[in-house]
């Protein structure tokens, strides 16, 4: 009858990944290990402009000088690069004219994840590029929404037809000396996805990237690009999952925004690649850069994430305010169980005048999982009544996670008004106690109670995606009851 | 219904209940009265399956069924509702969510299919109206800043959702004013049926005009002390706990 409420945690947080499963595909990949040449085969394999090559070989370049930065509050094992296959595709007929071009075996993976490759009614409502390994396999609604001058479409399709925006837009937020990960990107990315918003257009549905990881010793280098040009709106959504396995993969992804004048660009992520087994064995090593340009006057990006996978997570989507009065948003909630480490957070530079930026960060720790916010909030000097509000929630289930909370703050304006509040609660015995004594079961409750913690965030998203997001949590969470 | 005997528990190796025998027959209202720290709520927590409290002697059937092998929430299923002395806030849950939840576990249990929405929300309107709970309460989150009051409230709309046969209700007249005192006392009474038994634990005889009791048991230092009619609740009410702890002291030397 005795039965400790450490323990009661312990099994209900220790559940199972769902999205483990391998498919075989027939896949072409390129011999492992990083070089010149390497990079070279990987432009040349996508017919690449000259321009694109030597802006990948310069990244190179410049890669060989850097080191792999040291982070106090992760525990990460040394990365072979010479290990990883740095350019994996599946196999395709010939130009994917219609979804009956596309290997059924993909078609299945993708139906098996539940992301629609067709174009079906019930989810007319989002239009998805769907990314495997390297390459974009189907981008969905490209001519419904090309009718409103939207472009959709992979990365390197964009590179062959709309050259002149990838040209003026790549590297103009995130450039490629930016930091270790987005240096190696800029050299070997491979796909992602490209979204242009043309002036005054209202983007009438959900644009979403969906990425799987699926071939073993694979990295994932996939680079989106998103501009919104003026007085536009888009709502973004990206997803991803990989297969389990023991040995960990690295995922090192560029996103870049541009919002022009009185845009307005919400950028949400539900990550959930493989995050280890029990034990702490395998898992996907995610090492992002995300950041988004607020250009224009009244700009304004907003960026949502829900973290409950990878062994290891690295990233900081942050908004550099440059427009005046232009408004950057971070919402997160991001979920280490088992041995998962996360370090995330964001950046907010105000530089233009009556800028805004508003900070929630939601920390989940179960396991041994060890959650992390670490946060930049900087005023410039020109940035007169720059506002800022952070609130850095941390929740803890049970007794050997760990949560963590760097706040750094750099304000060279006096105008400036920078608010920060911090809190760290454990889920209670009692909690637990009164739902079950209304005939929810453990499990549930701590289903409920953790979602009920993250609703602000949870709120944020586009609606399709918000009750998928609740079950991840859950699912994430999730275990036997003993 | 329910059949305590010599019921011993302990909380963090500490002695608290020190054997309690009580049986509650169906439609029966027990009222439990005692001074502060004697263990009503202790008792509660042991009959509505909190882990916490260690049962190290004693039984107690509930329906013929060995209670205290049940996990909680299958005590809940079974028909036990806990009124808590100190109702739990959960931020970000709403009443909506929590009940409904709550309900479908309910009905699963009992082979019935959940409800739909629209069906969901209706009875949540019919027992607003029947505990005459402000309606915006069941719209925000699960008893986060509810007043004392209101929290108290809560407790009784959620015990009409989900038709107990055993209420436990823990001072859930403390720290109400006369008219909520009247709702939740009529809450009680509109759910009563001949069927169906309720335990009260109270401090105050004046809600004991509103629920009367066939029964008021004295719990002091962990026993039963003395059990008798509703008059006992007037006695005590009158003298206070004095005459009774003299009681019990000579009893034991004598
Ligand atoms: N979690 C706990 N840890 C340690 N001691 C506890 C705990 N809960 C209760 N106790 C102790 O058990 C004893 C009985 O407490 P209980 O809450 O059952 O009393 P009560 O009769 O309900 O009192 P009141 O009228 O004040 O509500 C008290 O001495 C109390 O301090
Ligand atoms: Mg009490």
């Amino acid at each position: 009858m005795e039965k400790d409420q450490d323990k009661i945690l312990s099994d209900v947080t220790s559940g199972e990944y769902k999205y483990g499963f391998y498919s075989d595909i027939d896949m072409e990949r390129i011999p492992k290990g990083l070089s010149e040449d390497v990079v070279r085969i990987i432009s040349g394999k996508k017919n690449e402009p000259q321009w694109l090559l030597e802006f990948r070989l310069k990244a190179y370049r410049h890669w060989l000088t850097m080191k792999m930065p040291s982070w106090p509050n992760l525990k990460i094992q040394p990365i072979n690069y010479q290990e990883i296959i740095f350019y994996a595709a599946p196999v395709q007929r010939k130009n994917l004219d219609s979804i009956d071009d596309i290997d059924p075996e993909l078609r299945k993976t993708f139906d098996k994840l539940g992301i629609p490759l067709t174009e079906q009614k019930h989810l007319a409502g989002v239009a998805v590029d769907a990314v495997i390994d390297s390459v974009s396999v189907k981008t969905t609604f490209k001519e419904t929404l090309a009718e409103m001058g939207i472009i959709f479409c992979s990365f390197s399709d964009a590179v062959k037809e709309y050259p002149d925006l990838v040209k003026r837009y790549m590297g103009s937020v995130v450039p490629y000396t930016d930091n270790f990960f987005a240096t190696l990107n800029s050299a070997v990315f491979s796909d992602g996805s490209f979204c242009y918003i043309p002036k005054g257009v209202r983007c009438p549905m959900e644009l979403s990237t969906y990425f799987r990881i699926n071939s073993a010793n694979t990295g994932q280098f996939e680079r989106t690009l998103l501009i919104a040009d003026e007085e536009s709106y888009v709502s973004y959504l990206e997803g991803c999952t990989a297969p389990s396995r023991d040995e960990n993969q690295l995922h090192a992804a560029i996103v870049e925004i541009v919002a022009e004048k009185n845009a307005e660009v919400k950028y949400s992520t539900v990550q959930n690649w493989y995050p280890g087994n029990k034990e702490g064995k395998g898992g996907v090593f995610n090492f992002v850069t995300k950041r988004g340009l607020c250009k224009g006057e009244n700009s304004k990006i907003s960026w949502t994430q829900v973290e409950t996978g990878s062994a290891i997570t690295w990233k900081y989507p942050s908004c550099i305010l440059r427009g005046d009065n232009s408004i950057g948003e971070f919402y997160s909630v991001a979920v280490t169980n088992n041995y998962q480490q996360a370090d995330t957070g964001t950046k907010m530079i105000h530089i233009g005048k009556n800028t805004k930026s508003t900070i929630l960060s939601k920390g989940i720790s179960a396991g041994h999982g060890q959650n992390s916010y670490r946060g930049l909030v900087k005023v410039l000097k020109n940035a007169s009544n720059a506002r800022n509000f952070s609130r850095c929630d941390s929740l803890l289930l049970g007794d050997k996670c760990g949560a963590h909370t760097f706040p750094y703050l750099e304000v060279d304006n006096q105008t400036a008004i920078v608010e920060h509040e911090a809190t760290t609660s454990k889920i209670g015995e009692d909690q637990i106690f009164y739902c079950n004594q209304r005939g929810i079961s453990t499990e549930d409750a701590i289903g409920l109670i953790v979602n009920g913690y993250a609703r602000e965030v949870i709120n944020k998203l586009p609606m399709e995606f918000a009750v998928e997001a609740q079950k991840l949590l859950q699912i994430s969470l999730e275990g036997s009851v003993g | 219904m329910l059949i305590i005997n010599n019921l011993k528990a302990a909380i963090a190796g500490k002695n608290i209940l020190k054997g309690i025998s009580l049986e509650v027959k169906p439609g029966e209202i027990h009222a439990i009265m005692g001074p502060n720290g004697s263990g009503k709520s202790t008792l509660a927590a042991v009959l509505a399956g909190r882990e916490l409290v260690e049962v190290t002697e004693g039984t107690v059937t509930y329906f013929g069924e060995n209670l205290l092998k049940m996990a909680a929430e299958d005590r809940a299923k079974e028909g036990i509702f806990l009124g808590f002395q100190y109702p739990i806030e959960i931020p970000g849950v709403s009443m909506v969510n929590f009940m409904k939840t709550a309900v479908n576990e309910h009905r699963e249990h009992k082979g019935l299919d959940p409800l739909s929405a629209s069906d969901f929300l209706k009875m949540m309107r019919e027992k607003k109206e029947l505990v005459e709970i402000d309606s915006k309460l069941a719209n925000r989150s699960v008893n986060e800043g509810f007043s004392g009051g209101e929290k108290k409230k809560n407790e009784i709309f959620q015990m009409a959702m989900l038709e107990p046969k055993l209420a436990i209700l823990d001072e859930t007249d403390s720290g109400l004013d006369i008219d909520a005192l009247r709702i939740v006392a009529n809450g009680v009474n509109k759910l009563k049926r001949p069927d169906n038994s309720f335990i009260v634990i109270t401090h105050y005889q004046r809600l004991l005009d509103y629920i009367v009791p066939d029964v008021v048991h004295v719990l002091y230092d962990g026993r039963i002390v003395k059990t008798a009619g509703k008059e006992l609740a007037l006695e005590l009410e009158e003298k206070g706990y004095d005459w009774i702890k003299n009681e019990v002291e000579n009893n034991i030397l004598t």
